[in-house]
């Protein structure tokens, strides 16, 4: 697999770590009410979708930066690559 | 079900001679094609080795009717179809290491049990260490395994070298320092194992409905009453989901998330051989395992891709990755040419553990997240979900197999890699 990065244009699949479903971005509130069930669900529950799955990729051996990746899963085929933080960002985190 | 179709045939020695004398025109099929039923005791979704493992022992075992095996595809066309066909009970954790080793006796059993060859063959697996430390964990997982009243042996490199004495024992980065063995470890035909499994079951009244996807769940205040599939609704008492690395998409028509990712992990044989492996071996530096086939193939295997994925095809760095670590312990297998590669979806759970449990909705059952290693578990996990099923209480050797026990702490983590399921 090929990921177009953002910055750093076509690089291998091999050059990156996998993390998993990009909602890893959305670590919960420990503060909230029910933080113990949301921990719970954040930690260990998927959606685990056959078809489009947004995902994190880490570039390990490259410019480590961690990328979301919109990956179809029944066809390995990538449709858009994102840095991470601006997605982040954009969900109004870490401003 | 009548004796003309040819289900409750008895196969033998005896039997195979009077055919072969007699043109092969006695043979009838091995299990009906029945029209599915409005409505039965028991629906397991999913014809694979574990869910036709499931309805034999509800039947046989438990002595339980009106049973339906649903299968979107064929039976047996899954990862029970794909994988490796090694059976082995060498594991370290409570919660795991009764389970496994209670599989390898009813694999021991398993041939006698459903008059079918399966092909068993306790040819013995060997993993090798390649460093002290690793040595140390070999021999405390060897004596978990003794604890648990399975065998181990731990191996010098002289006893390994004069039954393996093609291994590259002086490799410069990872000299092979000796290994823990369990000699009834092997391997088993698989395609046998499903249909030994689905004739048995075929045999004590289960249905088994191929061609018949299932499309939804009817549930009515917190109770499952049925599933609606492709051939139609067919009403249940007791709904039980066995659809691997399907298992996602499967308990999402119930509205559940599951603590599993669907990860592809590839499988290569080489072209025929003469006789050279004459048991299973696992490399201790990197991930590979190989056994031969009766056929003289090489089989082997190593690490998933590592990235979410249904495709049952992976891509060609985890090829070369595994064909490296294969070099580096079997030289000569660079003689060998590869003759297929195929991939099956695994489903990954977050401690690399299964689960076999009940859900929150009341008749609808859950076995899945065997991550690479649910073939080896078949029989127990039939057994155990049949026994989970039959009287809503866990087999005493899965007690640990379920859904809380994220939620508790209560993880089992053979590799202690945490939530990260690519990494088990």
């Amino acid at each position: 697999m090929i990921i177009h990065h953002p910055l750093l244009g076509p690089r291998d699949a091999q050059e990156f770590t996998y993390l998993g479903d990009a909602s890893l971005i959305d670590r919960p509130d420990w503060q909230a009410e029910h933080a113990v069930d949301r921990f719970h669900d954040y930690l260990y529950l998927r959606d685990n979708p056959a078809g489009e799955h947004r995902e994190l990729w880490f570039h390990e051996v490259g410019d480590r930066s961690w990328l979301v990746v919109t990956r179809n899963t029944l066809t390995h085929e990538i449709t858009s690559v994102e840095l991470a933080r601006d997605v982040a960002r954009s969900r109004g985190r870490s401003k | 079900m009548s004796e003309s179709n040819g289900c409750a045939m008895r196969y033998s020695g005896f039997r195979v001679i009077k055919e072969a004398l007699t043109g092969h025109r006695g043979w009838g099929p091995a299990w009906r094609d029945p029209e599915p039923q409005p409505s039965y005791d028991y629906v397991i979704i999913g014809g694979g080795g574990h869910g036709l493992a499931t309805a034999y022992y509800l039947a046989r075992h438990f002595g339980k009717k009106r049973i339906a095996v649903l299968e979107k595809g064929w039976i047996g066309g899954g990862n029970v179809g794909r994988n490796t066909t090694i059976i082995r009970s060498n594991y370290l954790l409570d919660g795991n290491e009764p389970f496994y080793e209670y599989s390898l006796k009813l694999w021991e059993g398993l041939e006698q049990e459903l008059n079918y060859n399966a092909m068993v063959s306790q040819r013995g697996i060997l993993n090798l260490y390649h460093n002290d430390a690793q040595r140390d964990a070999f021999v405390r997982r060897g004596n978990a395994m003794i604890l648990s009243g399975a065998d181990a042996e731990l191996l010098s490199v002289e006893q390994i070298r004069a039954r393996y004495p093609f291994l590259d024992f002086a490799n410069a980065r990872f000299p092979i320092r000796g290994g823990l063995a369990q000699h009834r470890g092997g391997t088993v035909r698989h395609d046998a194992v499903a249909w030994g499994y689905a004739r048995g079951a075929d045999s004590h009244g289960v249905d088994i409905i191929q061609n018949c996807e299932v499309t939804g769940f009817r549930i009515e205040n917190g109770v499952c009453k049925g599933v609606e599939t492709s051939r139609g609704y067919i009403g249940a008492g007791k709904v039980a989901s066995c659809v691997a690395g399907s298992s996602s998409r499967v308990m999402a028509l119930a509205g559940m998330r599951l603590p599993i990712e669907s990860h592809v992990l590839q499988a290569f044989v080489s072209e025929g051989l003469k006789p050279l492996l004459p048991g299973v071996i696992t490399f201790g530096a990197g991930h590979f395992y190989c056994s031969q086939s009766d056929k003289g193939g090489l089989v082997f295997g190593g690490d998933i891709d590592g990235y979410n994925s249904y495709a049952q095809r992976g891509n060609l760095p985890t090829v070369e990755d595994v064909c490296e670590s294969g070099m580096a312990l079997i030289p000569a297998l660079g003689r060998a040419r590869l003759l297929r590669m195929w991939g099956g979806v695994m489903d990954m759970s977050m401690d690399g553990s299964p689960i076999i449990d009940r859900t929150h909705v009341d008749g609808l059952y859950f076995n899945g997240g065997w991550c690479y290693g649910g073939f080896k578990a078949t029989p127990a996990s039939g057994m155990a979900y049949a026994h989970l099923l039959a009287t809503d209480t866990p087999h005493e050797t899965a007690t640990a197999y379920r859904f809380d026990r994220f939620r508790r702490g209560l993880m089992i983590d053979e590799k202690g890699m945490g939530a990260q399921p690519n990494l088990h």
